[in-house]
């Protein structure tokens, strides 16, 4: 149970790019992915911006490299292309004979088709193509989609925990390891954007009518994104021996409840303080060990008040640099704690901390301010990842330089 | 990897919510699409929770606090559920009202408790329990991986009450659109005579099941569950059979130590056929029971199978309803649960005497 | 106002499924939410659309919500004051 877990591979796709080379890039750029409404269906076009991934299904496919569309959603082609990019960053093959496990995450799974072809799925009397989606609906076909087109076999689970979701993807691909159950683990997750999500966080009236501003005084919601965020992870031992490229180690997670409401967080944080303090309890580091957190920050009022206190609470008046990475790639719900890991891995492989963008003025709660410029060389050895989600699910993930 | 099973809460389309009736009279539907008997849900839930709450909340948070009951265990140090749809109802709504709203006017409420792992999260809030909480949403593989993070939490010596659930909702949208797909059969039978139909597809059901997982012994237990593996898409038979054998083996056990196989047979021409290659192979001797004719056929079912195989072996007792083959010995040690959803999500679990 | 009292009792005990709760239970000036009636946030934006969908209204920051839905008649005035009802 000691065994260190190291991440071998990088996969994503976002608002800010189809890999991580384009991600990385605007995220030094300060090239924020969000934007009008330019691909999905809906009224709320011209008037919420959200952060799209800049292709058409019928791009994704291709770009996916599927042939016939036998059933394909959005959600499940994102997954696929930056699950890909991580297995093959890592330097596995299909079929190496190492025990893989597949665990993705996601909310909406195939919600995306479904609200396109409900009204005829519920008609008997009504027949057409659309009946290729009706498989995939639920949250488990994109990971089975994912796991198929990988070849992996071993072990095969989805998550959904709403916007924490991908973050405890990570932790229980390490704990697996761990157990000795696998070897080897792609571990992320994915949202496509629909309808449905939009419409739902606009009914709870916490979505921005600008760019989020995650934060800053003025915020006044988060803006969605989509996308989606895989990592390899290994026994580091095992990585190290066989030579691997090892972005950094996974050394700390933790999952706590709020227990306080379905969608608000406590005002005071705390399952976020529990999440982060059990997390660097794993970790083994000292507080004063963390050199950069990219927090939840999805710029609505209570979590960012929320999220800000726990911080407080946690490190005291020694808070250190922290962003939100959301006024780039938006809230992409089940993908973000496998987008953010990805950023965390490369912010200490590329010893860099991202800016926090559309920050202007600090809360008047406390004295946080957030990282707003790209910052080189910014020594960071160990990085605090947090993700929060309805039901008061709080994910903390710590990254550390192997 | 193993725990005992402390406390059991369920409600299903039987009379299960019920701590004495272990399925002494059972309920037969002349319908393809099985819904769960209510208990009186005031008795269990206030009124101002209530009100918010749809079928499969009220399902899922009653079965947890009649498991919670019967474990005598007030606060757990992790919740964790398995759902293959999540809470359908309220996904419904909301979808619904914005196709035929044309997106305005919508309301908050479907939309928040849409989510999988509502349940989850309303059970905590409900105890007031800060600890690990998770949610997992794959298929078949739903409450078999649920089952296999609260075993390794046990292992890891951080939590050692835990509250596991596996729910599914029916729901009559969902049966018509998966009836497109070929999964239920088209004529009508009697769901207790679903194994004589010899035709394809099944009949749709749901349930919420809630167990207490402990890692001390008490003369409470109902069982220990010892054992738990999945497989994904096998290529054919002969896999599924070593894959048995490997099993019982890696738990030191073989085929003859197994006193009742509990598997998951759904009327299914097309699937059924696996089942029985395991007993002609590896299970001739051996006394078998099914339940799918009871629950209807959902994601998460195995945990109707992990709930009858833990009172069977608590009871001693295997109901005449679920019986199939050769009768069970006197005394019913370890019980081997074999289910499979559409012949691609397989799962194992070992159930033994404490 | 009596009839309007009356008529959104009955719209909100609809719209926030109230089971068991009658008309007559409500007086005009018991509050709502908290001690009251223990309605929440979630009910506040459940009100927000009701009022949208059955009295033309729009209500765009949620923090308005508090006063307007303090108590039955503070938002039979505010639907007199504001509205076409």
């Amino acid at each position: 149970m000691s065994e260190r877990i190291a991440i071998t591979g990088l996969g994503i796709i976002s608002a800010i790019g189809d890999n991580v080379q384009q991600n990385l890039a605007s995220l030094r750029a300060k090239r924020s992915g969000i934007g009008q409404i330019k691909y999905l269906e809906t009224i709320h076009k011209g008037i919420l911006p959200i952060a799209e991934v800049k292709h058409t299904d019928e791009e994704l496919l291709q770009i996916a490299g599927i042939v016939e569309d036998t059933g394909y959603t959005r959600t499940a082609l994102l997954g696929m292309i930056a699950a890909k990019e991580a297995f093959d960053n890592s330097g596995a093959k299909k079929g190496d004979g190492i025990r893989t496990a597949l665990i993705s995450a996601t909310t909406v799974g195939g919600m995306g088709s479904t609200e396109k072809f409900y009204l005829d799925y519920i008609n008997p009397e009504k027949t057409g193509d659309f009946v290729k989606y009706i498989d995939s609906h639920d949250c488990g076909d994109s990971a089975e989609k994912i796991a198929d087109n990988l070849g992996i076999k071993d072990f095969i689970t989805s998550i959904n925990t709403a916007c924490s979701s991908s973050a405890n993807a990570l932790m229980l691909g390490a704990r697996l390891i761990k157990h000795g159950i696998v070897d080897r683990v792609v571990a992320g997750g994915v949202d496509g954007l629909t309808k449905f999500t939009i419409n739902g966080f606009n009914t709870l009236m916490i979505l921005d009518k600008e760019y989020c501003k995650p934060f800053d005084k003025n915020r006044t919601g988060l803006t969605l994104g989509e996308g989606s965020g895989f990592v390899v992870l290994e026994s580091l031992d095992a990585a190290q021996k066989a030579g691997k490229q090892i972005y950094c180690e996974l050394a700390g997670y933790a999952n706590t409840c709020d227990a306080y409401h379905q969608t608000a967080s406590s005002p005071e944080g705390t399952g976020a303080f529990l999440s982060m303090s059990s997390a660097l309890a794993l970790s083994g580091l000292k507080i004063e060990d963390i050199d950069y957190v990219n927090v939840h920050g999805t710029a609505t009022q209570i979590n960012d008040l929320s999220e800000g206190n726990a911080m407080i609470k946690f490190f005291g008046n020694k808070v250190p640099k922290f962003s939100s990475t959301k006024g780039y790639t938006g809230h992409t719900l089940g993908a973000a704690g496998g987008i953010e890991a990805v950023f965390s891995a490369l912010s200490i492989h590329n010893n860099i901390i991202f800016p926090n963008l559309n920050f202007k003025d600090k809360l008047d709660e406390f004295d946080l301010v957030p990282v707003t410029d790209l910052i080189e060389n910014a020594g960071v050895k160990n990085v605090l990842s947090n993700s929060f989600g309805f039901g008061g699910n709080n994910t903390s993930l710590i990254f550390s330089k192997a | 990897m193993k725990a005992y099973i402390r406390g059991i809460g369920q409600i299903s389309p039987q009379q299960t919510f019920a701590k004495d009736d272990f399925l002494d009279t059972v309920v037969g539907y002349n319908t393809n699409m099985l819904f769960c008997i209510d208990p009186v849900y005031k008795e269990f839930i206030n009124p101002l929770q209530l009100r918010r709450m749809s079928r499969t909340l009220r399902m899922g948070v009653t079965a947890a606090k009649i498991c919670l009951t019967d474990s005598g265990i007030e606060m757990p140090d992790a919740v964790i559920t398995g759902t293959g749809f999540g809470c359908i109802e309220d996904t419904e709504k909301f979808l619904l009202a914005m196709l035929n709203n044309n997106e305005q006017q919508l309301t908050p409420t479907a939309f928040m408790q849409s989510t999988h792992n509502t349940i989850s999260g309303q059970v905590a809030i409900m105890l007031k329990c800060k600890e690990y909480n998770s949610t997992y949403v794959n298929r078949g593989f739903s409450f078999e991986t649920a089952l296999l993070d609260s075993l390794m939490l046990i292992a890891e010596g951080n939590a050692h009450k835990i509250l596991l659930g596996g729910f599914d909702e029916n729901s009559v949208n969902l049966h018509v659109t998966t009836e497109r797909l070929g999964h239920w059969k088209k004529e009508k039978i009697n769901s207790l005579q679903l194994l004589e139909s010899k035709t394809s597809g099944t009949i749709s059901g749901e349930g919420a099941t809630f167990f207490m997982l402990t890692d001390k012994e008490d003369v409470n237990n109902y069982a220990l569950l010892k054992g738990l593996s999945t497989l994904y898409k096998p290529e054919n038979e002969k896999e599924v059979e070593q894959h048995t054998i490997d099993f019982l083996k890696r738990n030191n056990l073989s085929a003859a130590d197994i006193d009742l196989v509990v598997c998951g047979l759904n009327g299914d021409v097309r699937t059924d056929g696996v089942y029985y290659h395991l007993r002609d192979k590896l299970f001739a001797e051996t006394a078998g029971a099914y339940f799918k004719h009871l629950c209807g056929d959902y994601y998460t079912s195995s945990a109707f199978a992990l709930w009858l195989s833990a009172n069977a072996i608590k009871k001693q007792v295997v109901p005449e309803a679920v019986r199939l083959g050769k009768s069970p010995a006197a005394a019913l040690k370890n019980i081997l649960i074999v289910n499979h959803y559409r012949d691609i999500n397989y799962s194992f679990m070992l159930v033994s005497q404490c | 106002m009596d009839a309007l009292i009356v008529k959104l009792k009955t719209q909100i005990i609809e719209q926030l499924n109230l089971e068991g709760v009658s008309p007559d239970d409500i007086s005009p000036d018991d509050s709502l939410f908290g001690e009251g009636l223990g309605l929440d946030s979630i009910d506040a934006l459940e009100l927000i659309v009701l009022l949208e969908k059955n009295y033309g209204l729009k209500i765009e920051n949620p923090a308005d919500g508090k006063k307007i839905f303090a108590t039955i008649r503070s938002i039979a005035e505010y639907i007199t004051a504001n509205g076409k009802a």
